[in-house]
């Protein structure tokens, strides 16, 4: 039964069309909004959320369709016009000029550009004043590179609240949160509603949905599959709206005896781009048929641990030994060579060449051996034998494996990843952020690989800012904060809370 | 000739520092901004020749200091426009860009120099030096301050101006923001391009004007390539002085020392050095300086890339 059945409606869009060079990312989007509601837009990576906010915002000018917002046509140019409408949005990456202060971010782009900058003082006040209000402890004063990630996070949300606003976009805010942040995030959202403010909250997690939301809006390739009232429906069924069909929740149990260590780590200290210690005196082990989880919110060293283990960048102090051999100084090459495969956390920088083939991205490894060269020749017809074997095995879809693997969808340039490196069955396998950015299909089957090789025995590491993931595909947790190893559980769903705080650094028993 | 003792030399020393800077600190302020948004402009050289042209040419055609400087700030302008056009709109590399900017100013000044100027008597009017009475007699600041032409001291102002600019009003902070985040600017409604054309349209015209100084007040005529690498020099200006005001004006002051001091220095017979070699000195002590300044740099994190929304 609808109990709002006096509900006024304070956004429609209209048939919203929007393409970029090679993809529709949104086609005859339809969307409405009730006023003072939570309103939730699902769908998964790439499925078009972004776009449609960033259009409302101004951000984009759409190819077609209409925007009713508070009853009247409008057509936002630039964010400018969107904000003198009373609309914010938080964006899902910062927003921040880091050598300015948290008080000249606020401003940005707010005055004529003549006017003198005297009235700082007023702003800093101001500022504090939002912050008592709203609990969103921060400093005015300070630079926004000086500011942790959740500080930056709050920023965002200030900038808004700064301003009056009667509609709030957020587009994925909890990315980089801790449960416990998350969980005040979204109380204070649950206030903010309360008071009147309309919202509109762009996830693609189901559990922030069911949490959070009083109705939402599915969306999957660009287009809107369903609208529903939150309490009518359940995470699986919005689950099958994002996918289309029945999605996979649980993954095949382990069969098979954890082995010997493959994998020790003792002591690492690694500095980050910036000479401050990111990897802070690190030792742990990953075994053979073991699947060893890092979690941790990003910015706590995985990163530096990641590309340290892969002999990507220069050691500090401590050891590193691949079974049982020194590979504390060696280099990719030579680990390569002896088993270690590697699936990086940012596959456009690290995992792939955009504009190679998908067959060249293929033997990234071996292409001046044996058999894909002779002699300093490649040899076309081996290659393509290799791609194709390959592709199927890993069913990457694609037009033709020499097409540059630009033109492949992140989920399926992810199982070219994977498959390159799994394909040399690895003693030990690196993967950092294995489903960053890939949708469903291409997230359930990597993670179902990954599980695979481990039961073929080789040892893998998984570093990932997706607790669900962690604690699906992990035999051992550890958590990382500031660099440090604080806690090791075992996946047990029962213990998120305790794995939350220690994520922000809380000592806790278990 | 007795070489005169190097501390009665001093005050001219200083005075002539201030004089070979002046070239430098416009164009390096000019340059600042343009930075500042995200473009590197690196056709100073090009643009500061039409600058000393243009203003040359103005003045012996008029005999009004006042439309030379009008003219060479309208050429800079012009080739503000042009420079933006291929670098922001057309997001061309802004190197390539650069370097057409320096053959085009150098082939088309002593082309068009060659076309009308030479052969006749060419000296034209300078910008007066400013004469007060009783300051100008003063025993070192006299010489140093009092007795320097207009467009020298001027560049008392540009530097507090420039840093106003900059740091207290609005428009600094757009500027600032373009060229260390522009997605950020972006989505706060501040117009990238907007900002970056503004930038280089400001660097051109102070560099233009930079080039006018060379030949209507530090000397009186054109000679073709007058500005013997001052445009490049100037790019490590703005690198060592870290894109600030005052910094900017410090490493302009720095290099005018060089420039200066090797020409004192070739006027001292018993010196064994050969006079090239002190020549060299400005240009040994550009690259010095930008090997000094490598590792973590003060520069725009967006500089001289493209913006694509």
């Amino acid at each position: 039964m609808d109990m709002k059945n006096d509900y006024e409606i304070i956004l429609r869009m209209e048939n919203m069309v929007k393409t970029f060079p090679g993809t529709v990312a949104n086609r005859d989007v339809n969307l409405e909004v009730r006023k003072g509601e939570i309103h939730c837009l699902l769908g998964e990576n790439g499925a078009g959320k972004t776009v449609l906010m960033s259009t409302l915002y101004g951000l984009f000018q759409p190819d077609s369709g209409q925007i009713i917002y508070k009853g009247e046509p409008v057509h936002f140019h630039s964010p400018k016009d969107a904000i003198q409408q009373n609309i914010g949005m938080v964006h899902q990456h910062f927003m921040l000029v880091p050598t300015m202060t948290v008080a000249e971010n606020v401003i940005l782009g707010q005055y004529e550009p003549w006017k003198v900058l005297n009235d700082m003082e007023q702003v800093s006040n101001k500022i504090r004043e939002i912050s008592e209000k709203f609990n969103l402890q921060i400093d005015p004063d300070a630079f926004v590179r000086d500011l942790s990630v959740g500080e930056q996070q709050r920023l965002e949300l200030l900038k808004t609240l700064y301003h009056w606003v009667d509609l709030l976009i957020l587009d994925e805010p909890t990315a980089v949160l801790t449960p416990q942040e998350t969980e005040g995030l979204l109380r204070l959202l649950r206030e903010l509603s309360e008071e009147g403010l309309t919202i509109i909250f762009i996830t693609h997690k189901l559990e922030e949905v069911m949490q959070i939301s009083d109705r939402v809006t599915v969306l999957r390739d660009g287009q809107d599959v369903a609208t529903v009232n939150t309490a009518d429906t359940s995470p699986e069924q919005l689950a099958r709206l994002m996918v289309g069909r029945d999605v996979l929740m649980e993954l095949p149990d382990r069969h098979g005896a954890v082995g010997d260590a493959v994998l020790s780590v003792k002591n690492l200290v690694v500095e980050n781009e910036r000479g401050l210690i990111a990897v802070d005196n690190l030792s742990f082990e990953v075994h053979e048929r073991e699947v060893v989880g890092i979690a941790g919110v990003s910015g706590n060293g995985q990163t530096e641990l990641a590309l340290a283990l892969a002999g990507l960048t220069p050691i500090s102090s401590g050891e590193i030994y691949l079974d049982n051999q020194d590979a504390t100084h060696v280099t990719p090459r030579q680990l390569s060579q002896n088993g270690f495969a590697h699936v990086p956390e940012d596959r456009h920088k690290m995992g792939i060449i955009l504009p190679f083939t998908v067959s060249e991205n293929f033997i990234l490894h071996e292409f001046k051996d044996q058999p894909y060269a002779q002699h300093g020749l490649l040899k076309e017809s081996i290659i393509e034998e290799n791609s194709t074997r390959l592709v199927e095995k890993y069913d990457v879809r694609l037009a033709s494996v020499d097409e540059p693997i630009s033109s492949l969808s992140g989920g399926n340039q992810q199982k070219v990843v994977v498959a390159r490196e799994l394909n040399r069955n690895p003693r030990f396998l690196l993967v950092n952020q294995p489903t960053r950015g890939i949708d469903i299909g291409a997230t359930e089957f990597v993670r179902q690989q990954i599980l695979l090789q481990r039961d073929a025995g080789t040892a893998v590491l998984l570093i990932s800012t997706e607790l669900e993931e962690i604690f699906h595909l992990s035999d051992r947790i550890l958590v990382m904060f500031e660099g440090k190893i604080v806690g090791e559980v075992p996946p047990d769903r029962g213990l998120i809370d305790e794995v939350g705080l220690m994520m922000a650094g809380k000592e806790v028993r278990v | 000739m007795e070489s005169l003792p190097f501390f009665v030399m001093l005050p001219a020393i200083l005075a002539a520092t201030w004089r070979m800077a002046t070239p430098l600190i416009y164009a390096s302020i000019g340059e600042l901004f343009t930075e500042r948004t995200g473009v590197l402009n690196i056709g100073l050289e090009g643009i500061m020749l039409f600058g000393a042209f243009t203003a040359f040419a103005a003045v012996l055609f008029t005999d009004n200091l006042i439309i030379g400087i009008a003219a060479a700030i309208l050429v800079g302008i012009l080739l503000g426009l042009l420079f933006a056009l291929f670098t922001v709109t057309i997001k061309a590399n802004q190197i390539v860009v650069g370097v057409a900017f320096n053959l085009l100013g150098l082939g088309m000044t002593g082309f068009l120099f060659r076309a009308l100027f030479v052969g006749t008597d060419n000296a034209v009017r300078t910008v007066p030096v400013l004469n007060i009475p009783v300051l100008s007699d003063l025993p070192i600041i006299g010489e140093i301050v009092f007795r320097q032409n207009l467009m020298v001291l001027a560049t008392l102002i540009l530097v507090p101006v420039a840093s106003f600019l900059l740091y207290k009003v609005a428009f600094g902070l757009s500027v600032r923001s373009v060229g260390e985040h522009p997605k950020a600017a972006d989505t706060v409604g501040i117009g990238v391009a907007r900002t970056r054309y503004a930038g280089v349209i400001i660097g051109a015209t102070l560099t233009a004007v930079a080039g006018a100084y060379l030949t209507i007040a530090h000397t009186n005529q054109f000679v073709e390539g007058i500005t013997s690498g001052r445009g490049f020099i100037a790019l490590a200006v703005v690198v060592f002085g870290r894109w600030r005001p005052k910094g900017v004006f410090w490493a302009s002051i720095l290099f005018g020392v060089f420039f200066a001091l090797q020409l004192r220095l070739q006027a001292m017979p018993d010196l064994i050095i050969p006079y090239q070699a002190l020549q060299m000195l400005p240009y040994v002590a550009t690259i010095v300086a930008l090997l000094s300044v490598r590792g973590k740099t003060h520069a725009p994190s967006a500089l001289a890339v493209p913006y694509e929304p």
